[in-house]
Order: C-alpha cells, then structure tokens, then sequence
C-alpha cells in the first residue's frame, strides 16, 4: 500500500458524524441554561415540582425539552440536590 | 464543511470553562468524528446506543471539564469518557457478559484513531478547496457526481484533483511517519 493509500484509509477511519448528533452535543450549553431555569421554577412551584416527580418525561415535552437520558439524569441529579 | 479553528485544544478548554460556546462548538466539531467512530467501530454499539453514548459523552465533558488536570490531555481523557460510555451502553443493553474483559482490539482501535486524528488535523491545514474535496470523497463517501455538482466541478477533474490533494496531505502530514497498518485499497479511482 503506497503512503497516499495509507493516508486515504485513515480518512476513512473517521467518517462524518451525523448532522443531528454534533448539533445536539452544541448546543449542550444552551440547553443546559434552559434546564437550570426549569429547575428554578420547579423549586419554586410546588404543583410544578410534584408534576416532574410524578412523570418527568412528559413535564419536558410539555417544556419544549427532548427528554433524552441524559437530559433526565441531569435533571433528576439537580432535583435531589 | 465547517473550517476547525487552528486554537489547541488547551486553549478551546480554557475558553469553555470561561463559558465561550463557540470554543464549545468548536471542541465538539472536532471531536464529534473521534468519539463517533470510537462507539460505532471499536465498541460498534448499534444506531440508537451509539448516539445515546456519543451524547452522554459530550455532556459528561461538559460537565467535567474543570476535573481535566491536564489541558494538553484531552485526547486521552475523551478517549477514556469515550470508552467509559460505550461500555456503560453494551452494559445498559445486556451485553455486558461481551465487555467483562475489554473487547478484543479496542487498543489497536484506538491506535488507529490516533493516528487518524493526527491526519485530520493536518487535512485542516490544507487549503479549503482540499480539505473539502478529500472530505467529501473519503470521509462522506460521496460519488465523484456529486461532489462534481455539488462543487460546480466538471466531473472529469475529480479524480486527478483528490489525487493532487491527496498528495499535498502526504506532503503536511509527513514522510517520515508511518501509518499504522490497515488492510483495504485506499484507491480513490474506484468510485463513480
């Protein structure tokens, strides 16, 4: 294999990564804001608080939140706090 | 193709802990293909795991980073979050009898990334109408048709431009190192 080969097959050993994937991991920090406010309202909402520990997935999406896992972990961790 | 930043890695981490999210962007562009291909062909963790992992990555290093003891080491400190999350996926998926014992060839995996890595960097200090061709053709897989439209290129000149390119990559990366070993064609006149 010629050096040009070797270099072409390391290229190949790194293909694009899907679209969606590297803009949700972008915007982790903006995201991240956006649940801290979440938490916030949600220590200061009672009804709001027994709504994310009855089903926290569906408060998200009433949110405009995608509940990933890690998104839930996250908020889960903060709510325990 | 979005154009890296020429910032270190050091100085993106430091700009991230200080809140700058373009550093943030740029941290995520480029390692986004790294931690890809490490959950989806060293650990090849199936679609939905893959990004499940490839997500819980990028946010434990988020959360992290003020833990990294070593700025010049993110690479190696990714690599372990990296390897970390792709087990934790394999375990999550009851396969956790295949990861008792590391999987065979994880460490040359990650060798091979290495040296990929080393080879991507020196792609994006070529000129943008290089990097861009050779990305398209070996990393996106596109067909010289495509990349023919998709560049307002006559279809005719591809091969001799990715030819060309690819030479002047050989040239940046260096002669005197040497690929680790890899076993397929990297032709580039067998696609059309």
């Amino acid at each position: 294999m010629t050096p040009e080969e070797q270099i072409a097959e390391l290229l190949r050993a790194l293909p694009a990564t899907p679209k969606g994937w590297v803009e949700a991991a972008t915007k982790l920090p903006a995201a991240r804001r956006e649940l801290a406010t979440l938490v916030e309202r949600i220590e200061q909402d009672e009804r709001l608080r027994e709504r994310a520990i009855a089903d926290l997935e569906t408060l998200l999406r009433a949110e405009g939140v995608e509940p990933t896992p890690s998104v839930v972990a996250h908020l889960r961790r903060r709510l325990v706090e | 193709m979005p154009r890296s930043t020429t910032a270190s890695d050091s100085e993106l981490v430091a700009r991230c802990r200080a809140g700058d999210e373009q550093a943030w962007a740029a941290l995520v562009d480029r390692y986004a293909r790294y931690v890809h291909a490490i959950v989806t062909r060293v650990y090849r963790l199936p679609p939905m795991d893959a990004e499940d992992a490839f997500q819980e990555v990028f946010t434990r290093v988020f959360e992290r980073l003020d833990s990294l003891r070593d700025d010049d080491a993110f690479r190696p400190w990714i690599a372990q979050m990296t390897r970390r999350c792709s087990v934790d996926a394999l375990r999550r998926s009851g396969r956790e009898v295949i990861v008792a014992e590391p999987p065979e060839g994880v460490d040359e995996g990650l060798a091979r990334l290495d040296e990929a890595m080393s080879v991507r960097t020196a792609l994006d200090g070529l000129s943008p109408e290089c990097s861009e061709i050779l990305d398209r053709f070996f990393c996106r897989d596109e067909s010289y048709r495509t990349i023919g439209v998709e560049l307002d290129l006559p279809a005719g000149t591809i091969a001799s431009r990715i030819a060309r390119c690819l030479g002047h990559l050989r040239s940046s990366f260096g002669e005197g190192r040497k690929p680790v070993g890899s076993t397929s064609s990297g032709k580039v006149g067998d696609r059309r």
